[in-house]
């Protein structure tokens, strides 16, 4: 114990910036090892998003009105968007649970008592949710695909377009796990994150053109789901893949959908990691 | 010249709660300084406030020639942290969770990795290297958690509550482990509620009550303050006491205490061992058969109690968890 060897001598502190970097991946990796060792974790968060997918393609398919049509083909690509969309947002809950979870267990006291970059635990858990949320996305697509979901089906696309929307998608994905990280640091434990991170996503995720054509709500709930930076995402997907579901809305974000969704999710991420770090800081088990 | 660790005043508030109320600690380098208190009396915030984990209300603290308000990443280079919880990743394996930990004091992958293999062969959790923690016992948990604050060879050490919940044997096991560390010069700040552990292994021992230091000295100068010393004896034969209380009579300073059932008689004394000699032979020069005799020095229950009014278990009562809020 007495013998210090040159390996456990302390490096000195080198460029925050990369430092900060360095940090977040070490965290990440950490993170993608537990989620990885917990494989069922991964599979029920895919039943959800495959269950929607089937039950609303079957069950509201035919009787919803997309742009005059009922036709359950298009309302059925109408649809993917707003699953999709919805998906990648509900990795808050994980992201906020498991912050909770290393809260509760002690980890983050460990963390904060290391020499490390102050925003690299929380970095590093969310650019590990992004990791999982891509890979749901992959199966997600693939199941919608079997169900006859296509892209370009209502207008022209390409392959940068359908990228350019699944990368909106993850920005969008990765902007709410920093909402599920604050979330994370203020509540005492794993299940209250769970909980309190899914309660208001139904919500956000249903006043909104994800399921429904938003021309059928009333005026101020409409106003709502048209502002709703959830829809502007689901809105800029439907563009860029193709798909049906032209808004009609005179809102800016219907209106110019893409950058609406990317300004949206840059915001929540400034402004909840700004929280999550501040808190973080201050953080007491 | 202030010690390794050093703080002046630190106060702490919680709400109505003082957990600290202006606590005063000074810790000479290669020490070890225990911390007793029962539940809620301030020993975890204090450990806190000093690991740049809470920022103290008042007062200052210097933590290995470190400021410890001013700078608190250049204090985290330096120390290391062993909490009340086993804080390792249970779905990582030990050598991952200690690999991550010296990935996180900034050393290079390479030297992180040999330092772990390190680790895990003189805390003897080699063989169980490769096996995500979930699956370990608590003691084994508890040596990857202080062999994770250990990882740079901090020359501060902060161990809260290190064998709170462990069985005697895993006790003994840390026991040496600490012992071993501050033989290596290690300074450390250990908190506990067992009387024993302090007095076992801290050269000073400063005791908490409320928020503030009740009493500071060595294990020998905290006894002292609660009374002198006295000198038991078990007698073979019921018939023998009152002959026995006779002979204490004239060695001791006060009055004789008897408790027939177990037929033990105590007296107050001065004198130490010299006396104690001079007691047996008087016993054995009367003829009286005795199956147990000795020296008895007070405890450390002896000396918390006599210090604060009541005995250490019995504070439990007061919330730990509300007071950290």
């Amino acid at each position: 114990m007495s013998t210090v060897s040159d390996s456990a001598r302390i490096a000195p502190a080198g460029n925050p910036v990369s430092q900060s970097i360095r940090d977040s991946m070490v965290v990440a990796q950490r993170n993608l090892i537990r989620m990885s060792r917990i494989p069922e974790m991964i599979i029920y968060g895919l039943i959800q998003p495959i269950m929607f997918v089937v039950l609303f393609t079957y069950v509201f398919g035919g009787s919803m009105q997309i742009g005059g049509s009922t036709s359950a083909t298009d309302y059925k690509n109408f649809l993917m968007a707003g699953i999709f969309a919805q998906t990648v947002t509900f990795a808050t809950a994980s992201s906020g649970a498991g912050i909770a979870d290393d809260m509760h267990k002690g980890l983050i006291d460990r963390f904060r008592s290391l020499p490390m970059a102050r925003g690299a635990v929380l970095t590093g858990r969310t650019f590990a949710d992004l990791v999982q949320t891509a890979l749901t996305l992959v199966v997600l697509a693939v199941v919608a695909l079997l169900v006859g979901w296509r892209v370009g089906s209502d207008a022209p696309t390409n392959a940068g377009k359908v990228l350019g929307a699944f990368g909106l998608l993850l920005l969008l994905g990765y902007a709410f796990t920093w909402i599920g990280a604050l979330i994370g640091m203020s509540v005492r434990t794993p299940e209250a994150a769970t909980s309190s991170g899914l309660i208001w996503l139904f919500p956000v995720t249903f006043i909104s053109n994800a399921f429904v054509d938003t021309s059928h709500m009333t005026p101020w709930l409409r106003h709502i789901a048209d502002w709703n930076p959830f829809s502007a995402t689901v809105q800029a997907c439907r563009e860029l893949f193709g798909n049906p579901g032209v808004s009609t809305s005179e809102a800016w974000p219907m209106q110019h959908p893409v950058w609406a969704s990317l300004i949206y999710s840059i915001l929540i991420i400034a402004v909840f990691r700004t929280l999550s770090v501040r808190k973080y800081r201050s953080a007491t088990a | 010249m202030p010690g390794a660790i050093y703080a002046e005043g630190l106060v702490k508030t919680f709400g109505d709660v003082r957990a600290l109320d202006g606590v005063d600690l000074d810790v000479p380098e290669g020490t070890v300084l225990g911390l007793l208190g029962p539940n809620g009396a301030g020993k975890t915030t204090a450990v806190r406030c000093l690991t740049t984990l809470l920022r103290p209300d008042s007062g200052s603290a210097v933590v290995a020639g470190i400021d410890v308000l001013k700078h608190p990443d250049a204090v985290r280079r330096s120390i290391g942290l062993s909490g009340q919880f086993a804080a390792v990743d249970e779905y990582l394996t030990g050598r991952e969770n200690l690999q991550m930990v010296g990935r996180l004091y900034q050393m290079r992958a390479k030297a992180a990795k040999a330092r772990a293999a390190e680790l895990l062969e003189q805390f003897d959790l080699a063989d169980a290297a490769d096996r995500p923690t979930k699956t370990y016992s608590g003691g084994m948990r508890r040596r990857l958690d202080l062999a994770a604050a250990l990882v740079v060879s901090p020359p501060v050490m902060f161990m809260d509550e290190p064998t709170t919940g462990l069985d005697p044997r895993n006790r003994q096991l840390l026991w040496d482990v600490i012992k071993r560390l501050v033989s290596g010069g290690t300074t450390l700040l250990l908190t506990t509620q067992y009387l024993e552990e302090a007095d076992h292994l801290a050269h000073d021992i400063a005791v908490v009550d409320h928020g503030r230091l009740i009493a500071q000295g060595t294990s020998d100068q905290l006894k002292a303050r609660t009374g002198g010393e006295r000198v038991e004896v078990v007698v073979h034969e019921r018939d023998d006491i009152a002959t026995a209380s006779e002979v204490l009579r004239g060695f001791g300073k006060g009055e004789t205490t008897v408790e027939d059932h177990t037929r033990k008689l105590t007296v107050p004394v001065t004198g130490g061992a010299k006396l104690l000699a001079e007691v047996i032979r008087e016993l054995d020069t009367r003829g009286i058969e005795i199956d147990d005799i000795g020296l008895r020095r007070p405890t450390l229950d002896d000396v918390f109690l006599s210090l604060t009014g009541h005995v250490a278990e019995e504070a439990v009562t007061s919330n730990e968890e509300d007071v950290k809020k």
